[in-house]
């Protein structure tokens, strides 16, 4: 049944990861991630960054995003020297969250960052992190949830019988080395966190009052400037290789917000045919091939919904390496579906990429909703129909358990038996 | 109860007898399904060809490493221009087909411009001597003649010499990059002509390109260049994401389509579509609706 094989790939997936990874010797741990340092000989060393991990399937060093349910729906992480694209909802209010998630494990893991915004002062954006959860505030997180559904847990399960017999502990975080850790919404990062944090940020109006001479060049000067930054960065602190005497390697995390809004200086969301139609594809185009050579990872949200030229939206997907969409059900006829009332929006997985490899981890469902809690952001699949088939899926990441229902589930429970 | 049979059913069918056994020996690498299906094999490649290949919804890429590794096994000489993803990428994709880009490079059969790379090079620091990509530095995209030089430099025969390469292979992922580029498709098309010219008619090389197809987003410049391409070229694979959405067993379908034959007698515009699923190491094609896990 497909439900009890989602359920068996997702519990193999959490739980032994790193179990698999150093079982499998051959393949894992004798190839580097290529995007490092310059080093094209293809030296085999294992690059060991805190906060960082080789994938399972190609070896390639992969960085969490800040989401371990994200992380495990993009195969494990998001691949160091790829782009991450997150395209906005409609009104911009989860998208930020993705993006704090981002920057927060880059601080978390001790990677440096650097941020970029053109409507908010970078260090605005990191007074507003959200908190790391350790250990003891997760558990009371979800005994909180138990204690409030503990009448109904008795209830034995008809149709999804093998969940019951999944165990009832939940894979928590379990110290800060740990690859991927959970966030409170509701708290902010302490303060000492953030000043012991290595971060640069690039602030477009401070930027663009000065005076710059360059080449006229068909990039708007806001992206121009951007660029030259990064490269700035990326060559003096060493991310690419170019300073041999450093000892600790590090990843650079970029975030870069709002990319080809208006306040950039880019009319790409104003016009169907603007002059500058290829500033925001060269941007990306140059941005790639920065991160291609040096040990960095970044995040770029952008609305693609603003973009009038529907051609522009593919291109920039092609020049992407993964994408995922955000679709918020704020002012659209979803919000009135029965099957979506307990969550706040379909997620979408657009692009993966398939690096140094032929096939790439892809998960079998296709249909992902998130729920914003008080404190948690929450990724779980959902259905687009009912079917004989229906059954509600859980991701192990924030495995909430199956014995544990809530009122509306055991409605859709019943009615399902009815069906049937 | 009846799901846990057909979970039971779907451990059945995955046996190698129920799928014929490809004719080549997998040790030669490449994907020895697609040389059967497209008839050839490395001893005896077509030359003076144009060959495009498309995608449109899904990542058509498989095809690149694909004509990669059987030119570089058919010892031909072969100029790479790799636009989309660093050599690395290729590198380690090519050692799983049986190839090693890097040997092929340092034994001078191939030249590879890594787009990326050279990308952040000219556009961060101005070049002493004319660059490839030197349009970048430019605000009006002008034309691709600097790329064209490129080319022509690098698959140029030695005069003199005893051929020691059979013959010269053009291979570009992908063009669409350089639409996203600043370049306009006329000036694309342009590129891809005076590379046919040279390296087809008067080298009796080979040329293959890589086109996404950009379906209903309406690229129209995109069109342009595909239709252009579509008309030029003697054999066209596409690689389609199938109709009904995505499979996991069913990766998409491939349609290839052979124009101008080169014998008179053959079919004219011969046409055929297969389904596939990429694997690790290969692909495995089978006719539509014959894919092992349906059957």
């Amino acid at each position: 049944m497909a439900a009890a094989g989602t359920c068996g790939t997702g519990t193999r997936s959490t739980g032994s990861v790193v179990a698999a990874a150093s079982t499998n010797n051959v393949t894992s741990f004798h190839r580097r991630g290529p995007r490092a340092s310059g080093a094209d000989s293809g030296c085999s060393r294992l690059v060991s960054i805190a906060g960082t991990r080789p994938s399972v399937r190609n070896g390639q060093l992969l960085v969490s995003t800040g989401l371990p349910a994200l992380d495990q729906l993009l195969g494990g992480g998001l691949a160091v020297g790829t782009v991450l694209l997150i395209e906005e909802d409609k009104y911009n209010i989860y998208s930020p969250l993705l993006f704090k998630y981002f920057l927060a494990e880059g601080i978390v893991s001790g990677h440096a960052l650097l941020v970029a915004s053109a409507k908010e002062d970078p260090a605005d954006i990191l007074q507003k992190l959200p908190a790391p959860l350790i250990d003891d505030s997760y558990k009371k997180e979800c005994d909180e949830d138990v204690c409030s559904h503990k009448t109904e847990s008795d209830v034995k399960m008809k149709i999804a019988w093998r969940y019951q017999l999944l165990p009832k502990m939940e894979a928590g975080p379990v110290s800060s080395s740990r690859f991927g850790h959970y966030y409170d919404i509701s708290k902010r990062i302490p303060q000492q966190l953030i000043e012991t944090s290595k971060w640069h940020g690039f602030f477009l109006p401070e930027k663009i009052s000065s005076t710059f001479n360059v080449e006229p060049c068909s990039l708007t000067s806001g992206y121009m400037k951007l660029l030259q930054f990064i490269q700035n960065i990326i060559y003096e602190e060493g991310f690419d290789g170019s300073n041999p005497q450093k000892k600790q390697k590090n990843i650079l995390r970029i975030g870069i917000q709002n990319l080809g809004s208006p306040l950039w200086g880019d009319d790409i969301c104003c016009t169907e045919n603007c002059d500058t139609s290829h500033s925001l594809t060269k941007f990306l185009y140059i941005l790639r091939g920065l991160l291609r050579t040096s040990l960095s990872a970044c995040i770029i949200t952008m609305p693609t919904h603003l973009i009038q030229n529907k051609a522009v939206i593919a291109r920039v997907t092609n020049l992407s390496d993964t994408v995922v969409g955000l679709e918020s059900f704020i002012g659209s006829e979803k919000e009135t579906n029965p099957l979506y009332k307990d969550y706040h929006g379909l997620i979408h997985i657009r692009q993966i990429p398939r690096l140094n490899n032929l096939i790439y981890d892809i998960s079998d469902v296709k249909d992902l909703a998130f729920k914003l809690k008080k404190k948690l952001f929450t990724i779980e699949y959902t259905l687009r129909s009912y079917g004989i088939r229906g059954q509600k899926y859980l991701l192990s990441g924030h495995l909430r358990k199956f014995a544990v229902k809530k009122k509306p589930y055991l409605r859709r429970l019943q009615t399902l038996k009815n069906i049937y | 109860m009846w799901w846990v049979l057909l979970s039971s059913l779907r451990c059945i069918h995955y046996s190698p007898s129920s799928h014929p056994a490809p004719l080549c020996v997998p040790e030669l690498g490449m994907f020895p399904e697609l040389n059967n299906l497209l008839n050839t094999s490395p001893e005896g490649a077509e030359q003076g060809k144009l060959t495009l290949l498309c995608d449109a919804k899904t990542d058509g890429s498989f095809l690149v490493h694909h004509f990669l590794s059987f030119y570089l096994k058919a010892n031909c000489k072969v100029c790479f221009v790799a636009l989309v993803q660093s050599f690395s990428h290729y590198n380690i994709v090519g050692q799983k087909l049986g190839v090693s880009l890097t040997a092929a490079r340092e034994r001078g059969q191939l030249v590879v411009l890594e787009g990326l790379k050279s990308a952040v090079d000219v556009f961060f620091q101005p070049q002493e001597e004319p660059h490839p990509l030197q349009f970048l530095r430019e605000a009006n995209a002008g034309d691709l003649q600097l790329l064209y030089a490129f080319v022509r430099d690098a698959l140029e025969p030695v005069d003199g010499g005893e051929a020691v390469w059979r013959c010269p292979v053009l291979l570009v992922d992908d063009l669409s990059a350089l639409l996203s580029l600043g370049m306009g498709p006329v000036a694309v098309l342009d590129f891809v002509h005076y590379c046919r010219a040279t390296v087809c008619r008067e080298w009796k090389g080979n040329v293959v390109v890589l086109v996404h197809d950009s379906g209903d987003a309406e690229d129209e410049e995109n069109d342009v260049l595909l239709n252009g391409l579509s008309h030029q070229s003697h054999l066209i694979l596409r690689a389609e994401g199938l109709a009904t959405g995505f499979c996991k067993d069913v990766h998409g379908q491939l349609r290839i389509l052979w124009r101008r034959p080169l014998q008179p007698t053959a079919h004219r515009d011969r046409n055929l579509t297969y389904q596939y699923k990429i694997q690790d190491k290969s692909v495995s094609f089978f006719a539509k609706g014959m894919s092992p896990a349906v059957l």
